[in-house]
């Protein structure tokens, strides 16, 4: 198993926080994890992304090219990555910002209006939990518990009231996966 | 003490502390600012001083005034900053003082830009200052042997006293990987019977220049240094190699560009090919010795960098000749893709059979 996943949006969409959730989680279970930003001059409102690799083998490249995933926040990372998952691999889509719909037939393709459904939660802020459940939930890569424990660590104390909010995100992301969206 | 996830710039910085390193002088640049900020936090936890200088240039000279007391301390900047220390590492080298310099390489030339490149290679390998030097150098291509090298760093460093060098660059800077760190122990302080700790009336001053106005003195001076170098080529060459014993063709890169050749090479031994690879851990002295095994029998070597091609200059020397040596490198802060890379072995290779 090696999955190379990338996830992009707008600064303070949670993107980089996703990924690092992804790579604790499955540094947690025994895997081997890397977490690549990227990093350039970077302002508020810009997009930003992150490669993460999961890999039951040691890593080499941290650098995602062809993803086996994308995860996509919004449009100007929908443009830049739909094309780019590899032949097999799944896009999830927030569709609360992404009108488009992909036409490609050689990927699983998830559309889930994680905006929409996080602010019906209470909070926009966990549109990025929601779809990380959904992709969680199509990959079987990692189990909700690890993903729990990774938030304890990158939530900072004075925040852990926002677990419970985060584990219901994490669950609703999971059954949105069950009405077929493609 | 279990596994961590950290950012390459940390862990460096973490691993100079478990090196009993408690002395930082430096100055922030992009991609290697974390590093900076987390010896601030640190060195006074261990009770060791961290402290900003106005610029790289008075900060290397920090260095130079610790380093003559026998302390473990370092510096570290990225590639213009790197530049700058340049004069204050060749009076490290002249005046034999060990000290670590970490360079997070990013693109150049000039004010370039903060991506990840390796187009630093001839300037670390080289010399770097002005003067007949040249310093050890140690290039990581995971965060776990950050750890490894950095404390070899300083322990060659302090053996044959001199400043040395740890390659990274931005993207190792940047990652974030598990790491695991040994339980952290208090060491005893070397002693260093020429460091400059003030006179007791217990032996003759002690003095630590680099400047030498007789000539024939300087000579004598330059015929030790050389002295110096060669044991370093003799004693302190590391590499790593993978699957060179049936290869065919023979990849070599470093850091970075290693990991991610790593990848193409794998996708091209389930095609059937035989890729095999030769990584330098040590840039200077560069690893002569695998090329040298491996050059009479196999079809050809492909080094990859991210630099306009500057480790293929050093590949050739070792191969002298008896294999060809291609090159294949991306600049500017541009990382090559393992597909690039698995292109250019197909490439080489004249094709998978299907």
């Amino acid at each position: 198993m090696m999955e190379e996943i990338l996830i992009a949006g707008f600064g303070g969409q949670g993107v980089m926080s996703m990924g690092q959730l992804i790579a604790y989680a499955g540094m947690t279970e025994g895997k081997f994890v890397s977490w690549l930003p990227s990093y350039g001059p970077e302002q508020r409102g810009g997009t930003a992304n992150c490669a993460v690799v999961v890999s039951e083998e040691q890593v080499g490249s941290p650098l995602v090219s062809r993803p086996t995933t994308a995860i996509v926040l919004n449009n100007p990372s929908y443009e830049k990555f739909e094309p780019m998952v590899r032949a097999g691999g799944l896009l999830v889509v927030n569709s609360s910002l992404i009108s488009k719909v992909s036409p490609r037939t050689d990927i699983r393709v998830l559309n889930i209006d994680a905006t929409d459904k996080a602010n019906e939660l209470g909070n926009p802020k966990v549109a990025n939990i929601i779809l990380l459940g959904a992709f969680l939930e199509e990959t079987g890569i990692l189990s909700d518990e690890s993903i729990l424990e990774a938030l304890k660590k990158v939530l900072s104390p004075e925040k852990h009231s926002l677990l419970e909010i985060n584990r219901q995100a994490l669950e609703l992301g999971r059954s949105l996966t069950k009405a077929p969206t493609h | 003490m279990g596994k961590v996830l950290m950012k390459g710039n940390e862990v460096i910085a973490e691993a100079a502390v478990h090196a009993g390193c408690k002395y930082f002088f430096g100055y922030p640049i992009t991609p290697q600012s974390e590093l900076v900020a987390y010896m601030a936090r640190r060195l006074p936890e261990v009770g060791g001083l961290f402290l900003q200088a106005e610029s790289e240039v008075a900060a290397i000279n920090m260095v130079y005034g610790a380093a003559g007391t026998g302390v473990r301390v370092m510096t570290s900047s990225s590639s213009p900053g790197f530049s700058l220390k340049q004069e204050g590492i060749s009076y490290l080298v002249g005046a034999e003082l060990p000290a670590l310099i970490v360079n997070v390489v990013r693109g150049g030339p000039g004010l370039g830009n903060i991506q990840p490149a390796q187009s630093d290679y001839f300037q670390v390998t080289k010399g770097g200052g002005h003067g007949d030097y040249h310093t050890p150098v140690l290039a990581p291509s995971t965060l776990q042997e950050i750890i490894d090298l950095t404390e070899a760093a300083f322990d060659i460093a302090d053996r044959y006293r001199t400043p040395v060098i740890l390659l990274g660059d931005g993207m190792l800077g940047q990652m974030m990987e598990p790491v695991e760190f040994k339980e952290l122990s208090e060491r005893k302080p070397e002693q260093k019977e020429w460091a400059t700790t003030g006179t007791r009336g217990d032996g003759k001053p002690r003095i630590i220049s680099s400047l030498e106005l007789n000539a024939d003195a300087l000579e004598k001076r330059n015929e030790l240094l050389q002295k110096k170098f060669t044991m370093i080529k003799q004693n302190e060459v590391r590499f790593e190699t993978f699957e060179t014993e049936d290869a065919d063709y023979i990849v070599t890169a470093y850091g970075t560009a290693a990991r991610i050749a790593m990848n193409a090479i794998n996708k091209a031994r389930k095609d059937g090919l035989k890729i095999g690879m030769i990584r330098p851990i040590t840039l200077w002295p560069f690893p002569e010795q695998p090329f040298i095994a491996t050059r009479d029998r196999v079809k050809g070597y492909l080094s990859v960098e991210m630099s306009a091609g500057q480790m293929v200059e050093d590949v050739r020397l070792a191969v002298e000749g008896k294999a060809p040596v291609s090159f294949f490198g991306r600049t500017g802060g541009v990382v090559p893709t393992q597909e690039e890379i698995y292109d250019q072995i197909i490439q080489l290779a004249g094709g998978v059979e299907v």
